[in-house]
């Protein structure tokens, strides 16, 4: 069997699977950021602490009311992403016609509040959320095994990533959207009630957050700062992808996690800049992201 | 409500204290308040210094204590800060507790420089008294070899002699793996590999998928708080025990079993130096702390508890609060202490108890919240540290 800088091909299999899984969270935590951006024109930092709330939800959902992992999949997204509604309508609403930086100074403050209380309430050490027994267990695919979950992770994730495109690329409520972010006004003039559709578009993005919470909850620990630990490399995605592309944040999204997964293997000590260095790559080359508009 | 509690402390002391001067005494303790280690030091570590300084009745024996406390964030950089600043500004004698190794060793330098106190509880690099000791620090709880001497040894033990270590890629992940290693070394066991990864972290399943594909019986691991419970919980996922290979985790806490729940926690083999279900003693103690933090207190925690008690006897004794005058009374005197029983404190700093090796309890045998440990074997204090002599530590030669 040959074998790749000293690593057999079967581990390298594994290793590129590995890095698809994670490169789903990044993608789904990404297009989130990029619906947000891309429509809204705010710099989401709140993601992350969304996402940790969305896992949070699927937790409190099934200690104290005994809903398990499915009905919390559907019912934390809706409640976390009606929060972020609440949030749109009372403060982040008041800041679009000021620059970028209010919105992001804003929503990295909210950010910091909803770690800090479930920090308070819930400690850091994390709680334990398992596996639905659907999906216990895994698969052998003769290179590694692959536990079950950790497939539907991805699958459920490229579903979601091409629903949303195909919805905002590709139907008229999309092209209601991206029309009203050129031109509210005249959007506005034909009838359509513009502050609404930006209202359920941060609801929607925010929920995109909690539903990658929610799928992240079995596997690692549920604790106030897994978004935060997260939510950097997430920036760093859109980032390279191009600030505001939901195509190019769904791909770089995967392609990172694949990039970090083999990294991993060939040099581990560098797994947690990799990502990084390649954004200042992309940034010296393409500032605009690799599939971004030039302003 | 600690304001008042202190100022009438205070004021109590003073006339109690009658013609005899009080001594003024600050203490700071310095830990990780909003991160991976929040739980097992954080807050908890505070609330137990409060309880040494009201147990010890300071404010009775003319001794004004004030505690300050603050956030290192785990960075070596942001200790150093709070550390010159709590010396050289605001007073401070000693600083108790510290975890993240990176950072004691920085706290533990500053404090050499400016002759003060440290009694570390939190971290776990055996360097603090070996190569780089101070005359100026205590290492109290336990160390990274004491660890690797309890947990490492009875996975050899049982036959486990293959090792692949995965190592939290900072200074106390690299002692640990260091001082591991040679006691599996030392007993004809064999390291097959290592795998260092970015502290903290979140995934693990690529670095337990190389452990995995090296065939060793045993997976070290070399990291603490979250990234041990993460890599844990997806070493059960990817169907790692099942294929017959054994974790071995080198250093959890009480907080990262609970966080693990019993279902995945269960069998568990670990070195702790203190267990809230010792005895009637530390029974006692626990039930007052659960009291004020609403969970049973870490070794960790303890230590600093007993740390204080430790420090506040010598002040007491000495009647002073030179830090060259008290480290010399805490080194000559035997320490005793209700959760840590008798010891002492070496020449080199360590302080030296017994340790106790656990097994975690299956859910069906845990009879109720916090019963996660079954006694395995008790490691006299004599053993249980690395012996004086090996250390290389220039105090001792």
């Amino acid at each position: 069997m040959f074998e790749l800088l000293g690593i057999a091909p079967q581990a390298l299999f594994g290793q590129l699977l590995l890095g698809l899984i994670n490169g789903s969270f990044y993608a789904m935590l990404s297009l989130g950021l990029a619906v947000i951006f891309g429509l809204l024109n705010i710099i989401n930092f709140a993601h992350g602490a969304q996402y940790m709330a969305g896992a949070f939800v699927a937790w409190m959902l099934l200690t104290y009311l005994g809903i398990p992992y499915w009905g919390a999949l559907v019912l934390s997204p809706l409640l976390v992403g009606a929060a972020g509604i609440v949030i749109e309508r009372l403060m982040i609403a008041r800041l679009y016609h000021l620059d970028h930086l209010y919105g992001l100074l804003l929503t990295f403050g909210l950010a910091l509040i909803i770690q800090g209380l479930f920090r308070n309430s819930y400690g850091i050490s994390g709680l334990p959320y398992t596996i639905p027994t659907e999906f216990q267990g895994g698969q052998n695919l003769g290179f590694m095994f692959l536990p079950n979950y950790r497939a539907w992770v991805v699958v459920a994730s490229v579903i979601v990533c091409f629903g949303t495109w195909f919805m905002i690329e590709k139907t008229r409520l999309g092209a209601y959207l991206r029309a009203a972010t050129e031109n509210p006004t005249m959007v506005g003039a034909f009838g359509i009630n513009v502050p609404r559709l930006i209202t359920l578009t941060y609801g929607f993005g925010v929920a995109l957050a909690a539903f990658a919470g929610v799928l992240a909850a079995p596997i690692y620990s549920v604790n106030p700062n897994m978004g935060a630990d997260l939510i950097i490399v997430v920036f760093a995605v859109v980032v390279i992808g191009g600030m505001g592309s939901i195509l190019g944040a769904i791909l770089t999204g995967f392609g990172l996690g694949l990039i970090e997964g083999l990294t991993k293997v060939f040099y581990p000590e560098g797994s947690a800049v990799v990502i990084f260095v390649i954004m200042a790559i992309v940034l010296m080359v393409k500032p605009a992201g690799l599939f971004g508009r030039t302003a | 409500m600690k304001l008042k509690t202190l100022i009438t402390a205070t004021a109590l002391g003073l006339i109690m204290a009658g013609p005899v001067m009080a001594i003024d005494v600050k203490i700071g303790v310095l830990n990780d308040r909003s991160g991976v280690y929040a739980d097992l030091s954080g807050e908890g570590s505070v609330i137990a210094a409060q309880m040494a300084i009201e147990d010890f009745g300071a404010a009775e024996k003319g001794i004004n204590v004030e505690i300050v406390s603050a956030d290192h964030q785990n960075k070596p950089d942001v200790a150093s800060t709070i550390a010159r600043q709590w010396y050289d500004q605001d007073g401070v004698d000693a600083i108790f507790d510290v975890p993240t190794s990176s950072a004691a060793l920085a706290v533990h330098e500053i404090t050499r420089e400016k002759d003060k106190i440290f009694i570390n509880s939190g971290a776990a690099a055996s360097e603090i008294t070996g190569t780089q000791c101070s005359p100026n620090t205590v290492h109290w709880t336990y160390d990274t070899w004491a660890l690797a001497n309890g947990t490492g040894s009875a996975m050899v033990q049982t036959g486990a002699d293959t090792w692949y270590f995965l190592t939290a890629d900072y200074a106390f992940g690299h002692a640990l793996e260091r001082d591991t290693m040679a006691v599996v070394e030392a007993m004809g066991g064999e390291v097959l590999g290592t795998v260092r990864h970015p502290f903290p972290g979140q995934d693990f399943s690529s670095f337990l998928l190389q452990a995995q594909a090296s065939g060793a019986k045993v997976i070290g691991l070399a990291n603490a708080g979250g990234d041990t419970v993460n890599a844990i919980k997806q070493a059960a996922e990817f169907g790692i025990t099942q294929g017959g290979q054994a974790l071995a985790g080198l250093l959890i806490f009480i907080t990262d079993v609970d966080a693990l729940g019993l279902q995945t926690a269960q069998g568990l083999v670990l070195t702790e130096s203190f267990y809230w279900d010792l005895n009637d003693e530390t029974r006692e103690w626990s039930a007052r702390f659960q009291e004020r933090r609403n969970a049973k207190p870490t070794m960790v925690q303890a230590g600093v508890y007993a740390g204080v008690l430790h420090y506040l006897k010598a002040i007491e004794a000495t009647q002073s609060t030179d830090a060259d005058t008290v480290m010399a009374e805490m080194k000559a005197t035997p320490t005793s202490d209700p959760l840590f029983g008798e010891g002492e404190v070496r020449a080199d700093g360590r302080k030296v108890h017994d340790m106790y090796l656990f097994r975690v309890k299956s859910p069906e045998e845990s009879t109720g919240e916090w019963d996660y440990y079954e006694l395995v074997a008790t490691i006299p204090a004599d053993s249980a540290f690395r012996p004086l002599a090996d250390g290389g530590c220039e105090l001792v030669q």
